[in-house]
């Protein structure tokens, strides 16, 4: 049975114009237009959506968890990159 | 509950090839202690992944076959409404069961392993799917008992550490209010009715809920994984607790009714503010999780053929599927 195994997407959804697409969960499908339809059956039975993103889960490349703190270290020493870090009088208005 | 807890960690399952450091463990505890929410590609102990496993392919397992009992009256519902209104429930049913399927898939189990465990019996579903729907007021009652028993525990999965899990509970909770709102209303319905379908309810109720009680599973002190789920923020209530707020929600609206809870010890405390009741028929708990319900062997028998029966389905498309990419490449 396990050669015969449907491929697994990810689900991504729009729920109203002007929003993102945001990820709601994964289906498994024959191909790229079952993998649609069976998303709209699965995620969608209320109107939860605009717009579909569907994507196979083997395509995606992601960050490794074990590295999360080197990965995202060069942004950690950058305090000057927020507005927080300068200092402004009182009395300095719309800045 | 759905996922009573009940079948132990089987022998082949995969052990863990590097052994755990004890700091490894106390990080991660660290982490559930901080209320971080674990995600699919992040270290954790192999006793969770295997608990998570179980406990979410179990869930999975019980939505799929939950859809027989009621799926049995989707040509007998008394109207056009009640028809569509319920085949509307039974597929949001099968659709817990996919969100569930893939939350656990994000653990490393494939879909076909699931499956093919639930089809060869290793697997458990809840007990109370192994109860006949003799009449159409038991669609009433499984709405109003058996999928507010659901909601009970569902709500507090909500807030479960492994992310995935949580977030396809989010959405399932989401459904469940409106499942548990139309068996109330066809509870409602046949008690203004005439006192022939009033009696319909009362006995849909009356055998109902003692299986409703059971969906919980064991009480507190015979239950093996509670402890262990509670301490990871898997579980944040434990069973007793949660079939005690049940029954204090539940007797009330029975009183609403007008129908009768089938418990002679069935008393409100003052004291304590609850409502006692009396002892589960625990035998008969442990018989239908043993495979003796009145009814394992026809959900079984029916989940197989419809898998086998729909094998030519998978695979057409599939060779459609090949041949497309097939014709694309050339
Ligand atoms: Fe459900
Ligand atoms: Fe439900």
């Amino acid at each position: 049975m396990s050669e015969q195994v449907w491929p697994l997407y990810e689900v991504f959804i729009r729920t109203r114009g002007g929003l993102s697409h945001r990820h709601a969960g994964s289906v498994h499908a024959a191909d790229d237009q079952m993998a649609l339809d069976h998303a709209r059956d699965t995620y969608t039975r209320r109107s939860e959506g605009v717009s579909l993103w569907v994507v196979r889960s083997d395509r995606i490349v992601a960050s490794d968890p074990a590295e999360t703190a080197a990965f995202f270290e060069p942004a950690e020493d950058k305090i000057y990159r927020h507005p927080t870090f300068y200092d402004i009088p009182d009395g300095v208005e719309n800045l | 509950m759905y996922t009573q807890g009940l079948d132990k960690a089987g022998k082949n399952e995969v052990a863990n090839a590097d052994p755990e450091t004890a700091e490894q463990l106390e990080a991660f505890q660290a982490r559930i202690d901080a209320e971080e929410k674990i995600e699919a590609k992040d270290w954790m102990p192999e006793a969770y992944r295997r608990t998570l496993i179980r406990q979410i392919s179990q869930h999975a397992h019980s939505e799929i076959i939950g859809m027989q009992p009621e799926g049995n009256w989707l040509t007998r519902a008394p109207s056009l409404k009640r028809k569509a209104i319920l085949l509307a429930k039974v597929q949001d049913e099968a659709g817990h069961g996919l969100y569930l399927y893939s939350a656990a898939e994000t653990l490393g189990v494939s879909r076909d392993q699931m499956v093919a465990d639930l089809l060869s019996g290793k697997a458990k579903y809840s007990s109370i799917f192994n109860y006949p729907t003799l009449g159409w007021a038991d669609i009433g009652a499984i709405g109003w008992l058996v999928d507010g028993a659901a909601i009970m525990n569902q709500i507090p999965l909500c807030r479960c550490s492994y992310g995935p899990y949580a977030r396809a509970m989010v959405r399932v909770c989401k459904e469940e209010s409106f499942h548990q709102r139309q068996g109330f209303e066809i509870m409602l319905t046949l008690c203004r009715g005439t006192a022939e379908q009033k009696a319909m309810a009362q006995d849909a109720l009356k055998r109902f809920w003692w299986p409703s009680l059971m969906m919980f599973g064991p009480n507190d002190s015979n239950s093996t994984h509670s402890a262990q789920s509670m301490a990871w923020k898997i579980k944040r209530f434990s069973n007793d607790e949660l079939r005690q707020k049940f029954v204090d929600i539940t007797v009330r609206q029975a009183d609403f009714l007008g129908l009768r809870v089938p418990d002679d010890k069935l008393a409100f405390n003052d004291a304590t503010g609850h409502y006692e009741f009396s002892e589960i028929d625990w035998q008969e708990f442990f018989d239908v999780l043993a495979g003796n319900g009145p009814c394992n062997s026809q959900r079984m028998a029916k989940r197989r053929s419809a898998h086998e029966d729909g094998a030519w389905v998978r695979e057409a498309a599939r060779a459609y599927a090949d041949k497309r990419a097939a014709q694309a490449a050339a």
